[in-house]
């Protein structure tokens, strides 16, 4: 009796063996993938930090970000620095997954320290700071396990001021402003105004900038501080200054209802 | 070393008849053939001193140091084999940092003689290895002030006040004896140690 199959009308048998759907395919002699094998990675981060500011001025360079570590929505911690200083030359910011910055910085810190074991003069520089941090969190996003974060590498290279980003994928970049967080869209737009305004910024209009950023930044984001610290590169070393506190005006707030 | 030669000196691992291990003894000589190294503890700090022998017109200045740092408070100083000291420090360096890792702390210098002294003695013990031809002087400051070990090729170690190791450590020794050592003040002895983030192990 003549059967569809003999026809080669039965689809079924044609591709026995073959990836079946809503099934895990496995290729024949390969150890046999099951839902045990599957691994499961950090999907959000959980204690993040915000917005990090950096800009450039005459012969330096200033980064800030404020101290607030989030749990969610819950402003939860309220004491966590988010600036890393790395040498006389170099400082590095960091918004996203607190606990990865904390693991970066342990990183860090150990470098360092076998830097100045060696004792030859060489450490890191901010180009080479950055450049590293380009190919450690490439890595480990082309492993699917990023580092949820965002650095700005801030610093003086040969005497030239110097301010990379990285994000978690790797993507990387230098400018003469840099913001991430909700400072990207808050913050950096006034910043390059006043930058166009004035190229040649000393370091206190340099300051003020960012001071008055910081506080546009705690009065529209509510996932910052008013407790903020910042980081003044220049020829004479780092300048690590705060925990700083904006002075702030509600007077407005009765209006909204 | 009367018996040299008697069949008992060809392994770390073999007591002699009378109780020695000919290995060890042979390292600590190589310690005692090298250049001198001193180290002086004071209240504020720890100082190095080494005989540096320069062998040839032809080597580069500043190479092959006899003090190195291990961690940002832990210096080091040698005598004995140069390379077998390289490795040694390394193995500190390797310590340090792993205790920071662990415990987020500096680790404290009883701590991280013990490791090293460990290492060094676990080369006393086995046919396949040799001891390490160097006796290292250890030096730290820490919370409640300087610490100096030191250990030597049997992997034995001791806290000092002062210490020296090598070739005129006799001469030393009784010069340093003289001194009111507890009393003495480590920036006033030339180099000083500071308690401070920079690597404070400055070479002269």
């Amino acid at each position: 009796m003549a059967t569809p199959s003999m026809f080669g009308l039965n689809p079924g048998a044609f591709w026995s063996g073959g990836p079946a759907p809503g099934q895990y395919y496995n290729f024949p002699g390969s150890q046999a993938t099951t839902g045990q094998n599957a691994v499961q990675r950090t999907l959000s981060p959980v204690v993040t930090g915000t917005s990090v500011l950096g800009i450039q001025f005459e012969g330096g360079v200033i980064i800030a970000a404020d101290m607030l570590g989030s749990y969610g929505s819950l402003a939860r911690f309220r004491d966590c620095p988010r600036l890393l200083k790395v040498n006389d030359t170099t400082v590095l910011g960091a918004a996203g997954d607190y606990a990865d910055f904390q693991y970066l910085t342990n990183v860090i810190e150990q470098q360092v320290i076998d830097e100045e074991c060696l004792n030859d003069g060489f450490g890191y520089t901010p180009k080479s700071l950055h450049c590293w941090l380009t190919r450690v969190l490439y890595n480990r996003r082309s492993q699917f396990n990023p580092l949820w974060n965002t650095y700005i590498v801030a610093g003086l290279e040969e005497e030239k001021p110097f301010l990379g980003y990285v994000d978690k994928i790797g993507m990387a970049y230098e400018a003469p402003s840099l913001a991430c967080g909700f400072g990207a869209y808050l913050a950096l737009p006034i910043i390059r105004d006043a930058m166009e305004k004035n190229p040649t910024m000393t370091q206190e209009e340099a300051v003020s900038l960012i001071d008055r950023c910081m506080k546009l930044l705690y009065y529209r984001d509510a996932r910052s501080l008013n407790k903020y610290q910042i980081a003044i590169i220049t020829k004479a070393g780092v300048d690590l200054r705060g925990p700083i506190k904006a002075d702030t005006n509600w007077e407005v707030a009765h209006m909204i209802k | 070393m009367s018996s040299i030669g008697t069949g008992y000196d060809l392994s770390a691992s073999q007591f002699s008849p009378d109780g020695r291990v000919f290995q060890v003894e042979y390292a600590q000589k190589a310690v005692e053939n090298s250049g001198t190294a001193i180290g002086i503890r004071g209240k504020d700090g720890v100082v190095f001193g080494v005989e540096k022998l320069i062998t040839s017109k032809l080597y580069e200045k500043g190479d092959n140091k006899r003090i190195l740092n291990v961690d940002r408070h832990v210096g080091a100083a040698f005598a004995g084999l140069n390379a077998d000291a390289r490795h040694l420090v390394e193995r500190a360096r390797d310590e340090a940092s792993s205790y920071r890792h662990s415990y987020g702390d500096p680790i404290p210098l009883r701590h991280l003689t013990e490791r090293v002294a460990g290492y060094v003695h676990a080369h006393t013990l086995y046919s396949s290895v040799r001891p390490f031809g160097v006796s290292m002087i250890l030096g730290s400051m820490e919370q409640d002030g300087p610490q100096m070990y030191l250990i030597d090729p049997s992997g034995v170690s001791w806290g000092y006040h002062g210490c020296a190791v090598g070739k005129a450590k006799q001469n030393a020794k009784t010069e340093i004896e003289k001194l009111k050592i507890k009393e003495i003040k480590g920036w006033f002895l030339g180099v000083a140690a500071r308690p401070s983030r920079q690597p404070h192990i400055k070479v002269i």
